[in-house]
């Protein structure tokens, strides 16, 4: 003990140096932050949403909503196709991943399947097969989706959701917006600091589903389906106004999909509109839409099954460019811009949770927590200092220094947040902290009693203490762990806090005591162990 | 150094019969036990809406101001969402409960969108009081609910189920059923301790009996330890005596350490704000009980199941736990 190892001696000051740096941004300014050199570590302690204040939202991709959709949309190509090739049909039965089409004249079933193949098209960019039609009896066609298909359509609608709800929340200036993955179809999206979290939801929940579609004007046909009959190719809709009945053809003639750009234009009377252009695609078929047959007709533009607009077509249209008017103001107008040069969510997002605390709120947090944590720390050197007297007593308030130090540094250099009960685990940190110490103080009084001298007691102390330490401190861990697999935002925090704690309290408290006291045992030479019992001493 | 008053917190060696009162120490457990369950399901836990499903919002005007509660309530009670609690709080920044602040707690039926709902909460309370800051809104979708209160049971079984692999496999199987008997009934106790104050159940709940958990664990393994050493040390002392030894032996740095943790959360509890005050409550309600169930739950389950002995492994005979049999 009194031959003190020396890497003790360095590994403790390696731990203060790296602690003091990283620590050390915590009390700077953000200017002063940026003048540092680039090989200083810059980043302070990340606060938990409960401390900084902001939004937590978890999103749920409605996969299901989204398949209904898609199949929605295979039922109408199977239609379409089926008309035009003027193939007779019983029926087009819905059913999980496709439709299956009855024929009216089994003997087209071998030409019927060949224009269903070829709507089904080939491998997509990534080679995957999305859609396939096959036989099934001897008058029937199924067109589906491909197992394949099936089972990749969850994870992409995840992947694109969180692509298009990034694009989003950016176009709404929001800083520092973590947009995660959470199991298999979930999303969580955490935007710090005064941000609206109104707005947020507003944005996130729109799908943006922009479609153009045709209207059907025939006056016979509309007060059909206003009687309830309507046709099973079209659905009902209302007008812009909200009142005016519109009868749209099922069938998407372009989509969002196709869209390149869209940006707030003014029309010809000065007021706010949303011009937009298409690309390849998307204006071939605009100008299939537009040409000469369908003059005079009518198409609907539908955001999110809202019918915004519902324009003659004049002329054909070729560029694939034009103007979406409606009674919008400037800020809606830009609004539904961003929303459609973010793209579309592949499926509706429901708010499953979400959790905002405004900045003040968390600010009161941050102070009652400080405040708490000062006291509670004061209580543990007073008590400390009571029991073991200033030597011993000052040794292990050296330790809870260091301590400290190390977990603001190591949460810094790992990014881990405080949370609100992060603090508490902080608190409770440094009460457990001494217990090391008490262990070791503890033990050596034990050994004092039991006649052993000075430098030998001391010595027992710190080695049967170990043992000890270690275990009950592995019992922590393993509370902490299982907080952090299960726990979830400030839970984790909290596990975090008390898993960093652990370590550091261990390392600072048995190594500073060893250190400080085998000093102290050198220059010092004491007769007897300050912390022992009168009574023992002979 | 010699005018400094050390603390002696106990005489140097105390000699404590503790196994002398285990029984009276059993019967009370039990009978806390038994009521802490009990109160679990009558009245039952006091569910925060991590594990209900549900909405909180915090609404506040500023300082001096005061929220007309009746109409709050009234305006979103005609809205038709079922149950609306409102309940009004200390402001946060003096702590001063004037009227200004209150939390409303509300369903979403099954069936409603919730964003909607929580729309027409919100505008029908702009409705009925006028203006005000929402500080926190906190809105959990059934579904979720229902996941968190899942793994939260998930994480208290498998903590339980962790330390007595971990005692079991550091120390001996009957170490083990003694550590989490005490762990069990230090849970149980903490439950009945969150029914009695009416605290909200939520998983900052989860977090700190978690917590309570590794604490106790803690205390129980000193206590452990030092019994398994004196065991060895001490071959041929009656087990009752060695368990007794170990105990007072270990009582110094037992009281030290939990009478440090008690008064630093006791500061939290105080100071920390209301947020905390729930999980600090609990946390110290929990050291204290863990501190006596390493006492006088896990060391008398060793008693009553005996235990093997050194290296030898002579079996100590199981020991009657009778009153008044030993001075």
């Amino acid at each position: 003990m009194v031959q003190q190892s020396r890497w003790k001696i360095i590994v403790l000051v390696l731990a203060l140096v790296f602690g003091v740096l990283l620590a050390y941004p915590n009390v700077l300014s953000q200017s002063q932050k940026d003048a540092l050199p680039g090989w200083l570590p810059k980043n302070g302690l990340s606060l938990g949403l409960d401390l900084q204040g902001g939004s937590y939202l978890l999103l749920e991709v409605d996969v299901p909503a989204m398949r209904a959709k898609r199949i929605d949309n295979m039922v109408e190509d199977a239609r379409v196709t089926m008309r035009e090739g003027n193939f007779a049909t019983n029926a087009f039965q819905r059913e999980e991943g496709g439709v299956v089409v009855t024929l009216a004249n089994p003997a087209q079933q071998d030409a019927a399947l060949e224009a269903m193949r070829l709507l089904a098209g080939g491998p997509n960019q990534q080679g995957v097969q999305e859609r396939a039609a096959s036989r099934l009896g001897n008058d029937r066609i199924r067109y589906a989706f491909t197992d394949q298909a099936m089972s990749a359509m969850a994870a992409t609608a995840v992947d694109q959701s969180i692509e298009v709800v990034r694009r989003r929340i950016d176009s709404l200036g929001t800083r520092e917006t973590s947009i995660t993955r959470q199991g298999a179809d979930r999303i969580v999206v955490q935007a710090p600091g005064e941000s609206d979290p109104a707005a947020l939801e507003r944005v996130i929940g729109q799908t943006a589903q922009l479609t153009f579609q045709m209207v059907e004007d025939d006056p016979e046909l509309i007060n059909l389906a206003l009687q309830g009959s309507v046709p099973p190719d079209s659905v009902l809709m209302v007008d812009q106004d909200g009142v005016t009945p519109l009868l749209i053809k099922k069938r998407v003639l372009v989509s969002g999909e196709q869209l390149t750009r869209a940006s707030v234009d003014s029309d010809q009377n000065g007021r706010p509109a949303i011009g937009f252009r298409f690309d390849g695609v998307g204006a071939r078929r605009f100008a299939a839409a537009t040409a000469s047959e369908n003059i005079g007709k009518r198409f609907a533009i539908i955001l999110d099954n809202r019918v915004i607009s519902a324009p003659n077509i004049i002329g054909t249209i070729p560029s694939g460019q034009g103007q979406i008017t409606g009674n919008f103001s400037i800020a809606e107008a830009s609004e539904m811009v961003n929303l459609l040069n973010g793209g579309a969510l592949p499926a509706p997002l429901k708010v499953e949770e979400r959790r905002t605390v405004s900045a003040e709120l968390g600010q009161d947090a941050v102070e009652a927590g400080a405040l708490s944590t000062a006291i509670g720390f004061v209580i543990i050197v007073a008590f400390m200092f009571l029991t073991y007297g200033f030597l011993f007593g000052g040794v292990s308030v050296i330790g809870l220094l260091l301590n400290g130090l190390m977990i603001v540094a190591a949460m810094s250099l790992t990014g881990a947040s405080l949370t609100l009960p992060g603090i508490a685990g902080l608190i409770l940190t440094f009460a457990v902290a001494v217990d090391a110490n008490v262990l070791i103080y503890e033990r050596m009084r034990d050994e004092a009693r039991a006649g052993r001298s000075v430098i030998a007691s001391m010595d027992a102390g710190f080695n049967k203490a170990m043992g000890t330490i270690i275990d009950a401190n592995l019992t922590s861990l393993v509370a902490a762990g299982i907080m952090f697999v299960f726990g979830a935002g400030p839970v984790r925090g909290f596990a975090w806090t008390l898993t960093i704690g652990v370590f550091t309290s261990v390392f600072s408290s048995v190594l500073v005591a060893q250190v400080l006291l085998a000093w102290w045992l050198k220059s010092a030479k004491p007769k007897k162990l300050p912390i022992a019992d009168a009574e023992t001493v002979k | 150094m010699t005018w400094w008053p050390l603390i002696k917190v106990l005489p140097q060696k105390t000699n404590l019969h503790f196994v002398k009162y285990a029984r009276y120490a059993a019967v009370l457990s039990v009978v806390l036990c038994i009521a802490s369950i009990v109160s679990c399901f009558y009245p039952g836990l006091n569910l925060g809406i991590d594990f209900r499903g549900g909405a909180s919002m915090e609404v506040s005007k500023p300082a001096g101001q005061t929220i007309d509660f009746d109409a709050l309530r009234g305006s979103v009670n005609d809205l038709d969402i079922g149950d609306v609690g409102v309940q009004g709080i200390a402001r946060r920044d003096n702590n001063i409960d004037d009227g200004s602040t209150a939390i409303v707690r509300f369903q979403v039926p099954e069936g409603r969108d919730q964003t909607q709902v929580v729309q027409q909460v919100e505008s029908a309370i702009t409705q009925a009081v006028g203006e005000v800051r929402y500080s926190g809104v906190e809105v959990v979708g059934s579904k979720v609910s229902g996941e968190l209160f899942t793994s939260g049971l998930l994480a208290l079984g498998s903590a339980i189920v962790l330390m007595f692999a971990y005692i079991w496999f550091r120390f001996e199987p009957q170490f083990g059923f003694g550590a989490v008997a005490g762990l069990l009934h230090d849970v149980i106790l903490t439950f009945g301790l969150i029914v009695l104050l009416r605290l909200e159940f939520s998983l900052n709940m989860v977090a700190a009996i978690l917590t309570v958990i590794g604490y106790s664990m803690n205390d129980t393994v000193v206590v452990f330890d030092r019994l398994r050493e004196n065991l060895r040390k001490y071959k041929t002392m009656p087990l009752r005596d060695v368990i007794d030894l170990s105990l007072n032996e270990t009582l110094t740095r037992t009281i030290i350490t939990g009478v440090t943790a008690v008064m630093v959360l006791a500061a939290l509890a105080v100071f920390g704000g209301e947020a905390l005050r729930g999980f600090s409550l609990a946390l110290m309600f929990g050291i204290i009980v863990g501190t006596y169930s390493s006492i006088y739950v896990g060391a008398p389950i060793i008693l009553l199941w005996g235990v093997k002995r050194g290296e030898i492994g002579e079996e100590a005979k199981p020991v009657k736990l009778g009153m008044a049999s030993r001075p």
